[in-house]
């Protein structure tokens, strides 16, 4: 292709900022403003890529958002997957290569940051173009707070590229002086380079902001609430469909008209223009006067409009009625258009006759971008007239405005911008008025006629070359096929053919689909419909949806008082919700098997520490603390003496365990309690829930109390004589401070309360100090414990401890489906009170079946190994065929110290009947033998808990 | 995103709401005078309209507090219900 | 001395990281800073009642009345967090005494005060650009006319619940209540946001 297709003058490109990029391993030079499709039509390059299915050349068939076919992949500066070329920016070093339909995700990382930006305002405009910038003009001088977010580099919308006046000055210069008087508004935020990509509950709206080289962030999505939404999305000029209607040099005329006065580019030397809608005719006039020469206008109705056809006739234009485009000719790009004589009434062509051209524009007419109005839940109807489907009905807050409501002159969008403006402002109690309308050019208000397909003259195999969607590459034949299948729905044709499934969602096929569809099931297009508009409008990167909540900020992570403690003592970490637990401390050279045992040991025969600070904590404080108490525990808490201690059950209304923890006496009206630390926020809103909305008689009040306290476990039969060295003025005997009381006192110099409650089974307290302290204070008890070798222990070990005495825990032992009674716990099920949460549930017919699941205890055979949680148990020894019945499975499995065997935990359908039989753990493809044991392992008289 | 009116502080985004579904679903004032079926229904049987529903929510992220709306599970507009609507404030 | 008085403020393990971000002129014109040990006291009292109305006469300002207002003496703030629940907040140190203060004026009515000082910490965010960094996680309308000076919203920033008050408008200046075990999260997320441009 020989010589620039770029104008000496006109555009908005900067003609002295040169921009040097690579396509397809070819340099070549743009200007600033350019896109990367502009500038490759400046160099006369067409061709893009090649189509998904069938690998036909494929070309640059459009100036924007709603490019179906023009998909790039970007290779510096850096890699982007399948962006499509009329919306590439060009920049410096730009290198790029076309696509055959999909892209690759780049191998590397991504480097870039992306961020979030919430905002609010009174107006959003959606679209700069003149009907956005009237109702943002109007909305501001309101005095409302106005977002004005437009997809393109610059404000002006369809204005930049028609070439029109607007006061007699070139529209630029309007959009140049509203824009200015924008930006000086105090309350207006401009947003260029945004795409508002979806339309949620309540008018809040989620855009993409591409930040451009500089800025630290690439990419920045916004999340605006806007008390009104206008929606002045503008239009997608439709393309014509007929056969060989994909290559490369075919667009819609308004494109080739925004390539012409956008971008000074003259995308053909000779064109032959297609049309059913009089929308063609400037544009071919204005390329024309560009110096391109015009073949002729064919245009599909009987008659051409006189208006029109008279400055054709000016221009010795030829103008043919009554014809059209049956096929083309070319291989990489168009070579010359077939014309045939053509009745839309009786669909008859003639004889078709080559004409010769490098450039063919189409128009069958426009389709309004309803995409956000109709995710905004507004109605969308069919218009014959516009052959389109426009927003119906109202939404309230949401204004459609200009070409997106179906306006096809400038005059018109102005004043339709302006009007929905002032009606958003009016509905916010704004004294709003519309700024005079500026004059502009005195065109007749273009018509169209819809022209769903033009004959096929390939009798052979008719309409499999005439493209409906070239991002799929479905053609006319693949939506027969459905609708002779027998399908009737425009959603399953959707899905038969992938009409509209592309990276471009139908913007240019929805529409020609479901005239086609209305077509051959002889039917109207409004009975058939649209499919849905769904979000995003644009393809969004899951980077820039993501933003910054990634690596270590993805969740937040909750760490202790001591927490840098554990990480300097070498632990690894397991996660609780969000919290980081220690899990174990390894010693040099120790696995974990090894350092658990270890520390198991210690705890059963010296002393062990634990940071329990995560246990969530709740006060609760009234006159009627008491009786709430007994409402939501299983067991009795009135009878609880302040100073004492009681462990708790909490079971949901259909009697299944919810929670379980201590229960700390601390006043008259006033107790402590715990939740396990997963479960901290459930539990609390479990019991607002119940004290606000079924008993508002109970004066009580609860108050999160978890962070106040860093918590400390001291646990083994030494644990005494650790804590006395650095609790002086507590009284540790066992008559003064028995287990499960509390007492008052210093520990390490600082107020702390102490708590005999062991979840080991070992003699053991728990320290209690205002956060700020429980760094000092665990590393005076560390301290204070070295001559009793001392040691830290996890949350392993802690599960082993408590395995071994046959304590569940509430989550994992337990799922939701599982009684206190299937626990073995019937003894912390309260006989005397009238009522508790759950209680009516125990006597349901499916909760007091005999054969529910129980907990019981695990064995598993000798020199077996550590039986996988989540194992299942069968009966017998070889599985019997399909369906095999299941007895139940594992919950907890350890390896334990003092046992001197690995053991577990589970649920068996009857366990406490089966107690001394051997059932089988399916573990690989190996059936395990295991012996049903009594839950509680180690220490069933309790003996230990004293010291 | 709903945005859903707390009584108390006002229109917030749904993040920051706990949903509570149906409202009105009395605990039996005497669990054991009603039968097993009947307790049943309480524990486990909900409605689920297309249009208008009652419902409950609880602003998780702000005061804490349980409040009823009316909110059309086809538009998602939500309106205020019951005592908390003479407080409402808005932020 | 305060470290041997209150131990290790949350923060405190962050102290370098936030060094640069806390000076005056702070970063992209955003200060960041923690604000500990503050003494914090719950408070659940029926508004309507005469205990509230004592409250209000022990602490010099009356409890405001609805929850986003707060009520500014020279000893407390206190901040509305529901219809019956304040947060009460005076310097270092005086929690017992705010305490002992709410527990007379409640004087045997139902009603709760609990110390929850070391519940929260405190992280300052102030500068012409707090709002705009604020708002990069924090879905709340932080206009001036919408969120002034003695208003208060318990709501999320980032992953994290928090209580935002705005203490000045012009220039910007927020104190954000952040739970102990989120603050460490908290901080590295708003330092991280300092990376931006408006």
């Amino acid at each position: 292709m020989s010589g620039s297709f770029r104008l000496a003058e006109g555009g908005r490109i900067d003609r002295d900022r040169p921009v040097a990029f690579r396509f397809e391993g070819r340099d070549y030079q743009g200007c600033a403003g350019d896109t990367l499709a502009s500038a490759l039509l400046a160099n006369g390059v067409h061709q893009v890529g090649t189509g998904i299915r069938h690998g036909r050349p494929r070309g640059i068939a459009s100036a924007g958002a709603e490019e179906p076919s023009a998909l790039v992949q970007i290779v510096k500066p850096f890699p982007e997957p399948m962006l499509t070329a009329t919306t590439v920016e060009l920049r410096d070093g730009l290198e790029a290569h076309g696509l055959p339909g999909q892209g690759r995700l780049a191998a590397d990382p991504d480097p870039a940051r992306y961020d979030a930006m919430h905002a609010h305002c009174d107006v959003l405009v959606v679209g700069a173009g003149p009907a956005g910038l009237s109702a943002a003009l109007a909305a501001a001088r309101a005095g409302a707070r106005v977002v004005v977010a437009d997809a393109d580099t610059e404000f002006g919308g369809g204005l930049l590229g028609s070439g029109e006046l607007l006061d007699h000055a070139p529209a630029a210069d309007w959009v140049r002086r509203v824009t200015a008087e924008l930006a000086r508004g105090p309350d207006v935020r401009l947003l260029p380079r945004t795409t508002v990509f979806g339309h949620y509950d309540g008018n809040y709206l989620v855009a993409l902001e591409d930040r451009g080289p500089d800025a630290l962030t690439r990419q920045r999505t916004w999340h605006i609430r806007a008390r009104e939404a206008v929606l002045a999305t503008g239009a997608h000029e439709r393309p014509l469909v007929f056969a060989d209607n994909d290559r490369p040099g075919t667009m819609p005329a308004g494109a080739a008209r925004t390539y012409l006065h956008r971008y000074g580019v003259v995308a053909g030397r000779r064109a032959v223009v297609f049309t059913t809608d009089d929308g063609a005719y400037p544009a071919a006039l204005d390329l024309w006067g560009a110096g391109a020469e015009i073949a002729a206008v064919v245009d599909a109705r009987p008659e051409a409009p006189p208006f029109w056809a008279r400055r054709c006739a000016e221009a010795r234009i030829p103008v043919l009625p009554g014809h059209a485009v049956v096929g083309t000719s070319g291989e990489e790009h168009v070579t010359a258009a077939h014309i045939a004589a053509f009745d839309p009434d009786s669909g008859t062509i003639g004889a078709a006759d080559p004409q010769a051209c490098d450039l063919l524009l189409v128009s069958g007419g426009w389709n309004p971008a309803v995409h956000l109005y109709s995710q905004a839940g507004g109605p969308v109807a069919f218009d014959g007239a516009a052959g389109a489907f426009l927003p119906a009905g109202s939404v309230p807050g949401v204004h459609p405005a200009g070409a997106a409501s179906g306006l096809r002159t400038t005059a018109q969008c102005l004043s339709s911008g302006a009007v929905a403006g002032v009606q958003a402002a009016s509905r916010l109690g704004l004294e709003a008025a519309a700024a005079p309308r500026p004059e502009t050019d005195a065109h007749p208000v273009p018509k169209g006629r819809p022209l769903w397909r033009v004959p096929d003259p390939d009798t052979e195999a008719p309409g499999a070359r005439q493209f409906v969607d070239l991002a799929r590459d479905a053609t006319v034949a693949d939506i027969g096929r459905a609708v002779g299948a027998g399908l009737t729905s425009v959603e399953h044709i959707k899905r038969f053919t992938t009409v509209g499934t592309g990276h471009d969602q139908g913007k240019t096929s929805g529409t020609l689909s479901t005239g086609i569809i209305a077509e051959l099931l002889g039917t109207d297009p409004s009975e058939v419909g649209t499919t849905t508009f769904r979000a995003p409008y644009t393809p969004v990167a899951f980077a820039a949806l993501a933003g910054r909540e990634r690596g270590d900020l993805y969740d937040p992570v909750r760490v202790t008082a001591m927490h840098d403690w554990h990480v300097g003592h070498g632990a690894p970490f397991e996660n609780v919700g969000q919290w980081k637990r220690p899990w174990y401390y390894p010693r040099r050279g120790e696995d974990m098997e090894a350092a658990v045992l270890r520390e198991c040991r210690a705890v059963r025969t010296g002393v062990g520490m634990q940071d329990v600070s995560t246990l969530g904590k709740i006060d609760v404080q009234g006159p009627d603390a008491a009786a709430f108490l007994d409402l939501v525990y299983t067991n009795m808490m009135s009878t609880l003496k302040v100073g004492r201690i009681r462990y708790g059950l909490m079971c949901t209304a259909d009697g299944m365990v919810f929670d379980d923890g201590t229960v700390m006496r601390t006043g008259e009206n006033r107790y402590l309690l715990t939740t396990t630390s997963g479960n901290a926020a459930h539990v609390l809103e479990h019991l607002e829930d119940w004290l606000q909305t079924e008993w508002t008689h109970l004066r009580v009040h609860l108050t999160s109390v978890t962070e106040q306290w860093a918590t400390i476990a001291l646990a083994g039969p030494r644990s005494r004589e650790v804590l006395a060295r650095v609790a002086a003025g507590i009284d540790l005997d066992n008559a003064e401070f028995p287990f499960m009381s509390w007492r008052n006192g210093a520990v390490a110099g600082r107020r702390a309360r102490v708590c005999r409650i062991s979840f080991s089974g070992e003699l053991a307290f728990e320290v209690n100090v205002p956060w700020w302290h429980g760094r000092h204070v665990w590393e005076a008890l560390y301290e204070a414990g070295g001559p009793f070798g001392i040691t830290p222990y996890g949350t392993e070990t802690m599960h082993v401890l408590r395995a071994e005495k046959g304590f569940p825990i509430v989550g994992q032992d337990t799922d939701g489906t599982v009684t206190p009674q299937d626990l073995g716990m019937g003894w912390a099920v309260s006989r005397k009170k009238a009522d508790f949460i759950g209680r009516r549930s125990f006597s349901r017919p499916d909760t007091a079946r005999t054969d529910r699941k129980q907990l019981v205890g695990l064995i598993p055979a000798a020199g077996e190994g550590v039986l996988p949680e989540g194992t299942q148990l069968v009966e017998t020894r070889v599985l019997p065929e399909p369906p095999v019945p299941m007895l139940g499975h594992v919950t907890s499995s350890y390896r334990s110290a003092v046992l001197g065997t690995p053991f577990a935990l589970a649920l068996v359908r009857g366990g406490r009947d089966r107690i001394g039989q051997t059932v089988y753990g399916h573990v690989g493809d190996r059936l395990v033998p295991v012996e049903i044991t009594d839950p509680v392992f180690y220490d069933k008289e309790g003996a230990r808990r004293d010291g | 995103m709903m945005l859903i009116p707390c009584p108390w502080c006002g229109p917030r985004n749904e993040v920051e709401f706990h949903y509570g579904g149906q409202a009105d679903v009395a605990c039996p004032r005497d669990p054991d005078a009603v039968s097993d079926a009947e307790w049943a229904r309480f524990l486990f049987f909900r409605a689920n309209p297309m249009g208008a529903f009652t419902e409950r929510w609880m602003h998780r992220a702000g005061c804490r507090r349980w409040f009823t709306v009316r909110r059309d599970t086809v538009t998602h507009e939500i309106r205020p219900v019951g005592a908390e609507q003479e407080r409402a404030v808005t932020v | 001395m305060t470290a041997d008085l209150y131990g290790a403020s949350p923060l405190a393990a962050r102290a370098d990281a936030l060094a640069r971000h806390s000076a005056p002129e702070g970063v992209q014109g955003v200060r960041i800073a923690e604000v500990p040990f503050t003494a914090q006291v719950a408070l659940r009292v029926d508004p309507r009642g005469g205990a509230a109305e004592r409250i209000g006469t022990a602490l010099g300002a009356a409890l405001p009345g609805r929850p986003g207002q707060v009520a500014r003496t020279d000893r407390v703030l206190v901040l509305g967090l529901g219809p019956d629940e304040w947060l009460v907040v005076g310097s270092e140190g005086t929690a017992p005494e705010l305490q002992d203060t709410l527990t007379a004026a409640l004087d045997g009515a139902h009603g709760a005060v609990v110390d929850v000082s070391a519940h929260r910490t405190i992280v300052r965010v102030s500068g012409p650009k707090a709002r705009d960094l604020l708002n990069t996680g924090c879905a709340l309308d932080l206009h001036p006319r919408v969120f002034g000076a003695d208003q208060c919203a318990q709501t999320l920033l980032a992953r994290a619940a928090v209580i935002l008050l705005c203490r000045e408008t012009d220039p910007a200046d927020f104190w954000v209540f952040v739970r102990a075990s989120y603050a460490r999260y908290l901080a590295d997320w708003l330092i991280d946001a300092t990376e931006f441009d408006g």
